[in-house]
């Protein structure tokens, strides 16, 4: 007999099952078709002005830098503050993202190059898909638009995040997500970020910057 | 290490681990470190405690309808262009492990954190099949240097001193400069990055762990705060994800109901910084990702504990939760479980997957204190799980001799309330007249395990029944 259907007659005699029961098939069909939602956070559900103070707070209880501009015409200049505030060199990769594409970024004297990281570059900016108030985190979605390695290679990553697109908690996130990409798909890679890489391995002492990004910076649009 | 528990000598390994002075002072940090975190991000979020009662019965509704989840996991993962794989045991899921590597000529494997590679034994696995692992977990990269096991499921160098750790760095990276200062961990994880990034870019395979995959899409999740997990999966060709049947849940929504508890009760953090979840290889379009994603569902005994007594351990989402808060871990680290899954934890469920032959001392491992029930985000009834393997281990014949006469004769006199009591009052009695003068005794006949450590107090006045009845008036 192959593993595999060994390994399911093992489950289905421990659990006293066919495999054909109606109640249970109906019992999983149903759940997969209607994602209940659980316990409700009340965190999760505050009104929209209050969420994305929320957001801000929670960024940055988690050691992420955040500013915020009035429309996406301002992110090009604030980004070019945030690197030569930090004293780091102007130079910034990003993906083929429209958003990003469509901002003056002549404007700045930013030396911007376009596509995946190969791990030399110093500076990134992604656009996020959305942002969860909850725990401030980042949703952000793998593609030629926003190449994941932009996420974890650079040293200093900066993510944009329209207000509109900033959800009280996860499961609204995934609600969107369902409606960009159908029910039951997904982008490659869904990266749930919050704050920037850390490891507490050596003594439980946390520090910042172990594998991923030193340093995650937030420009919250709108 | 996977293949050679040294679990049937917990006592003796226990036993060293107490007498050793650098190991002592790293158990410092779990009783320091985690404890109060957890209690501190519990409070900040007032569901905590709904949150836990539903996850639990998340976790035991997929267990209860597993083969149908798993199918349903299967097809969504086959139609994201991946490959789900199934193995029986440790051997077969290395077997494909090694097939998957062979094919793609594959001579350097990076690895993220994922104890099932620590209980199949991987790494040993590859290496026999000429090819490198390299874990890139900073604890696990510290131990694999150090010819170690994780002595902890989500700190694995918790065991170790900052110095140990700078002792081994000089000693592996030989080409660095020798006057190089170390003294700070920032050095010692400036250093590791260092050495870690060129071999994530250097990569063929990437092998990372699950801590949930998804029916709903055909996604496997990874929970981690490094980053290495990511660049462990993104840069090489190939990506293998080595999970257990019992980590499948239905939807995105009940994944997000179980990250809610998770984080928090494992380092009091309110979520991980990453938790990355991946549905296939890479799409048309895409700049970056694996060409190849396969997923080894790993059943090693799990399927005969389903519809058992240990049942409930499946629901395990390994936070580490039980260990941080137990005190005979506290006391004794990770390496004296002698396997792969130490604590509470571990006490469990290392005799279901090693047999109670091997690992039945660890159930004994336990004060019954309770902590690890209280805090375990799933609600697994930990103590009454040690109590069934006890009794196993006591129905077997396994336990020795002494303690099976000492608990029958105990039994005897329990059993018979008349004879309990007389017993209790003149024994009682007669060694609170032995050791009246010092009120303490160094030494008993057949107590001498537990007066080689401390002194037992002298009995003072009326039995605890005696002094009951009286105060009842009856």
């Amino acid at each position: 007999m192959s593993s595999r259907s060994d390994i399911f007659s093992n489950i289905r005699r421990s659990l006293g099952v066919t495999g054909t029961e109606r109640p249970r098939l109906s019992a999983v069909a149903e759940r997969l078709a209607q994602a209940p939602k659980g316990v409700p956070v009340a965190r999760g559900q505050l009104p929209k002005d209050d969420m994305i103070g929320l957001f801000c707070a929670q960024a940055e209880a988690v050691q992420c830098t955040v500013s915020r501009v009035a429309d996406s015409q301002q992110v090009p200049e604030e980004i070019a503050n945030y690197l030569r505030n930090k004293n780091l060199p102007a130079t910034l990769r990003m993906g083929e993202d429209a958003r990003l594409s469509a901002m003056p970024w002549s404007k700045t004297t930013l030396a911007l190059s376009q596509g995946r990281s190969d791990g030399a570059d110093l500076n990134a900016v992604s656009h996020a898909f959305a942002g969860v108030a909850e725990t401030g985190t980042l949703i952000m979605t793998s593609g030629a638009d926003n190449p994941t390695s932009l996420n974890f290679l650079p040293d200093n990553h900066i993510i944009v995040v329209e207000a509109a697109d900033i959800t009280g908690d996860y499961e609204s996130a995934w609600q969107s997500l369902r409606e960009r990409f159908g029910k039951g798909l997904m982008p490659r890679t869904v990266n749930m970020i919050t704050g920037p890489s850390r490891s507490g391995d050596i003594e439980q002492t946390i520090l910042l910057g172990a594998h991923g990004p030193r340093a995650l910076h937030l420009v919250v649009v709108g | 290490m996977s293949a050679h528990p040294t679990s049937p000598q917990f006592k003796a390994n226990a036993h060293e681990a107490l007498g050793d002075a650098q190991l002592q002072k790293a158990l410092g940090n779990v009783r320091a470190g985690f404890i109060d975190k957890r209690v501190k991000a519990a409070a900040k979020l007032p569901e905590f405690e709904d949150l836990r009662d539903s996850a639990r019965d998340i976790k035991n509704h997929a267990l209860a309808h597993l083969d149908l989840y798993l199918e349903a996991h299967e097809a969504k993962v086959s139609a994201s262009g991946g490959t789900v794989h199934y193995a029986r045991d440790s051997a077969e899921a290395n077997r494909i492990v090694i097939e998957i590597c062979r094919a793609r000529g594959a001579k350097t494997v990076t690895k993220g954190k994922s104890m099932i590679s620590e209980e199949i034994g991987v790494n040993e696995a590859l290496e026999k099949a000429g090819m490198e692992a390299i874990e890139t977990d900073l604890g696990e990269y510290i131990i694999q240097l150090r010819g170690e096991a994780p002595s902890h499921i989500i700190a694995p160098a918790v065991h170790l001193t900052k110095e140990q750790v700078e002792a081994d760095f000089r000693r592996v990276h030989k080409h660095l400069p020798a006057d190089r200062d170390l003294s700070q961990p920032v050095q010692l994880l400036t250093e590791a990055r260092t050495m870690l990034r060129e071999k994530f870019l250097a990569a063929d395979i990437g092998i990372t762990g699950a801590n949930f995959l998804i029916a709903e899409t055909g996604t496997s999740v990874i929970v981690t705060n490094e980053g290495n997990g990511d660049l462990t999966q993104l840069l090489p060709k190939c990506h293998i994800v080595l999970a257990s049947i019992e980590k499948v849940v239905p939807t995105l929504e009940d994944v997000s109901q179980i990250l809610r508890v998770l984080a928090r009760s494992a380092t009091g953090q309110d979520m991980s910084v990453y938790t990355t979840l991946s549905t296939g290889p890479r799409r048309p379009g895409d700049v970056d990702g694996p060409e190849d994603y396969h997923v080894i569902l790993l059943d090693n005994g799990r399927s005969a504990m389903l519809g058992s007594e240990f049942e409930d351990m499946l629901r395990c989402i390994r936070c580490g939760a039980c260990m941080n808060h137990c005190p005979v871990y506290h006391a004794v680290g990770g390496h004296a479980y002698g396997w792969v899954y130490p604590g509470p934890m571990g006490a469990v469920l290392t005799p279901s997957l090693i047999g109670v032959d091997q690992g039945g001392q660890l159930p004994n491992a336990s004060t019954f204190c309770g902590r690890c029930e209280s805090v375990c985000p799933v609600r697994i009834p930990l103590p009454k799980l040690m109590r069934h393997w006890r009794e196993r281990e006591f129905e077997r014949h396994l336990s020795p001799a002494s303690t099976r006469y000492g608990i029958a004769a105990w039994a005897f006199v329990a059993r018979r309330a008349g004879l309990y009591r007389l017993a209790t009052r003149f024994g009682m009695a007669g060694l609170g007249w032995l050791g009246r003068s010092h009120g303490r005794f160094k030494w008993l006949p057949l107590a001498g395990g537990w007066t080689k450590y401390r002194d037992l107090p002298a009995p003072q006045g009326e039995t605890f029944q005696a002094m009951w009845k009286a105060k009842r008036g009856t």
